[in-house]
């Protein structure tokens, strides 16, 4: 048996997989690691110690205003936004057991994306509608593509399926309204379709934390149940776990989840998909791995925004772009070299 | 004097508290079982025999496969109930009817990269809570029931490596981990070459034997049938057609009238057991098509 269990004297046991929980820490440090550094970057950049100086109150009034009012919420926002895509990516994944199974694939990115559309298109709205609009949508492709793939019970080839076909309707319709939208609409919509964190303050880090500080405890404490929906549906059940309530209220928290980051940051690209993948076969471990793929995807994206302003020196290149072309060319090398490890 | 002395000699099978007690565990009672709109069993009664190894047989759609899921809690009845210790299943609390009743379901899913220890150990799922995930008491067990199916050597090699025998041979220790009296298998043999069907059933009455557990298979075999069960209950068209042990049912009458197939019944020269033999085709018999070649 792997890992190692610790036990106390009133018969209570934790069961703790040693190389996961590793994993888990790891990546929780590069994500922190990775988010002073961006902190630091930046027209005024900073070093390491001064961000956490400043982050502790030591710093000046000219390195506050920069550190908590510019770039902390940003960073936040990344963090918070890359979690909840990793963690909605592993349930997903985890139901439909597909590695395809992920929220961009079956269509809620698609969806939060033609909610924003239409109300920068057809409304002219503000920032504020155009995040309620990307919530309200992807919250209805979620509820409909759960709806339409139901049949006694959600199956993972049909969920992915009507996913795939969802995302389908709703990119004809995304196409449909840029067509219909003047230049600068037009502007505001392809920036936002690609997914950034430029501009990111606290009003979008306080919803989006709250979402996160309910849910994520939530899907952690279904996880175990989840570990057993992996054996089969019937096997599950025979082990005593209530299938299809817990996959419900896994699904529904997943796709909170995954509209509230959308949301927040715009359809970013390829983090749900890939996170899960890369945790797992980090922790080389069966099973969700949800912490695990939270904690890849707030490194990821906050990594991704990092570098796009580090090493392509665009500040206004975004996040969306960078995740894009590292999570999807790690994927590629980590599935080339386990191809030639012998193991998919 | 004689009368008080007669009631306590009386059988404690008829007195009627003690009959109670001495009810089987799991029985169904009139169920109509169905799936959407397709009725596929109506009335259906059957009881299963403490310590028993009952083995459900039937032709292709007869609803052995229903039955047993609805015996497993998978499928809820349209009417009628399954009753396991009296209680009618479907409200149990799930884990606690996996702590009694466990299933071998015909198709299970390995997830990708898990070991078979990994897999085996996911059999205490029932017994085990937030607080208490891994007890000495679940590592003694998944380390016997892997012990008990011989995949100890195997303990961390990748289920997805394996043989179908090998395979099959962990799901059953996954079962077997969950610790529950009453164990359904779906199909076991399915799939198998006919060393490994044998194998599977030859551990099957192992467990029956020497753990004292009560089994409920569904098998497609008729002969495994005959010599492996205990008690046989024959379906066909949803309805039981016989219900007994093999050597008093499996006559070539029944066989007939459950399968629709001509046969003899012989003794099995290994155990004594009904041996069915399909009528053969006249064609076929004496010669005849060897004479036709060469004519």
């Amino acid at each position: 048996m792997r890992g190692s269990v610790l036990r106390s004297r009133g018969g209570l046991s934790v069961r703790l997989d040693t190389r996961a929980a590793g994993v888990v820490l790891l990546l929780a440090v590069l994500a922190a690691a990775l988010a002073v550094a961006l902190i630091g970057t930046g027209d005024y950049p900073m070093s390491p110690g001064e961000v956490l100086s400043t982050l502790t109150g030591g710093g000046t009034a000219a390195q506050e205003f920069i550190v908590n009012d510019v770039r902390l919420p940003r960073v936040l926002v990344g963090l918070l936004v890359g979690a909840a895509l990793g963690i909605a990516g592993a349930v997903f994944q985890s139901v439909s057991r597909n590695p395809l199974g992920s929220p961009d694939v079956i269509g809620l990115g698609q969806g939060a994306a033609a909610g924003a559309l239409t109300v920068i298109v057809l409304f002219h709205g503000g920032t504020y509608a155009v995040t309620g609009g990307a919530f309200a949508g992807a919250l209805v492709t979620g509820t409909a593509v759960y709806l339409l793939a139901w049949k006694r019970g959600i199956h993972g080839y049909r969920l992915v399926l009507v996913g795939i076909g969802a995302a389908a309707v709703l990119g004809a319709v995304n196409g449909y309204l840029l067509t219909r939208a003047d230049y600068v609409d037009a502007a505001r919509a392809v920036v936002w379709l690609t997914g950034s964190l430029d501009g990111r303050d606290w009003t979008q880090v306080w919803p989006l934390l709250i979402t996160c500080a309910v849910l994520v405890p939530l899907v952690l404490g279904r996880g175990r149940a989840l570990r057993m929906i992996e054996l089969g549906d019937d096997a599950a059940y025979a082990l005593g776990v209530r299938v299809e309530r817990t996959r419900l209220v896994l699904m529904s928290a997943a796709v909170l989840l995954t509209a509230a980051a959308t949301a927040a940051a715009g359809p970013v690209a390829f983090v749900a998909l890939t996170a899960p993948q890369l945790a797992r076969r980090l922790t080389r471990s069966a099973g969700p791995n949800l912490l695990a793929a939270a904690c890849m995807g707030a490194a990821l994206l906050v990594g991704a925004d990092w570098a796009a302003q580090r090493l392509f020196g665009d500040r206004l290149l975004p996040a969306g772009v960078v995740t894009g072309m590292l999570g999807g060319g790690y994927l590629l090398w980590l599935l080339v070299t386990e191809r030639k490890a012998g193991r998919i | 004097m004689t009368p008080a002395k007669n009631t306590d000699n009386r059988p404690a099978g008829k007195d009627p508290m003690q009959h109670r007690a001495g009810a089987p565990r799991l029985t169904a009672e009139g169920l109509t079982l169905a799936y959407d709109e397709r009725v596929i069993a109506e009335d259906l009664s059957v009881a299963i025999p403490d310590g028993s190894f009952t083995v459900i047989v039937g032709p292709n759609a007869c609803g052995k496969s229903t039955l047993l899921r609805a015996l497993s809690r998978m499928l809820r009845p349209t009417a009628g109930s399954v009753l396991l210790d009296g209680q009618a299943i479907g409200s149990l609390p799930a884990k606690k009817a996996a702590r009694i009743l466990g299933l071998l379901p015909q198709t299970s899913v390995a997830p990708d990269g898990i070991t078979v220890a990994d897999l085996v150990a996911r059999g205490r799922y029932p017994h085990q809570g937030l607080l208490r995930q891994w007890s000495r008491d679940d590592e003694r067990i998944v380390d016997e029931s892997m012990a008990a199916t011989a995949v100890g050597d195997l303990a961390d090699r990748y289920v997805d490596e394996l043989s179908g025998g090998q395979r099959q041979r962990v799901w059953i220790a996954m079962a077997l981990a969950q610790q529950t009296p009453l164990l359904l298998l779906d199909e076991p043999t399915t799939y198998l070459d006919i060393q490994h069907q044998i194998e599977i059933l030859d551990l099957c009455a192992d467990l029956h034997e020497q753990q004292g557990r009560t089994l409920v298979a569904v098998l497609h075999d008729l002969n495994h049938a005959a010599r492996y069960a205990t008690h046989l209950i024959a379906l066909r068209d949803g309805k039981v057609v016989a219900e007994g042990a093999p050597r008093d049912i499996v006559t070539a009458d029944l066989v007939e009238r459950v399968f629709g197939l001509r046969c003899q019944v012989i003794g099995d020269p290994e155990t004594g057991t009904p041996l069915v033999v399909p009528t053969a085709r006249r064609t076929r018999t004496a010669g005849a098509a060897p004479v036709a070649v060469s004519g």
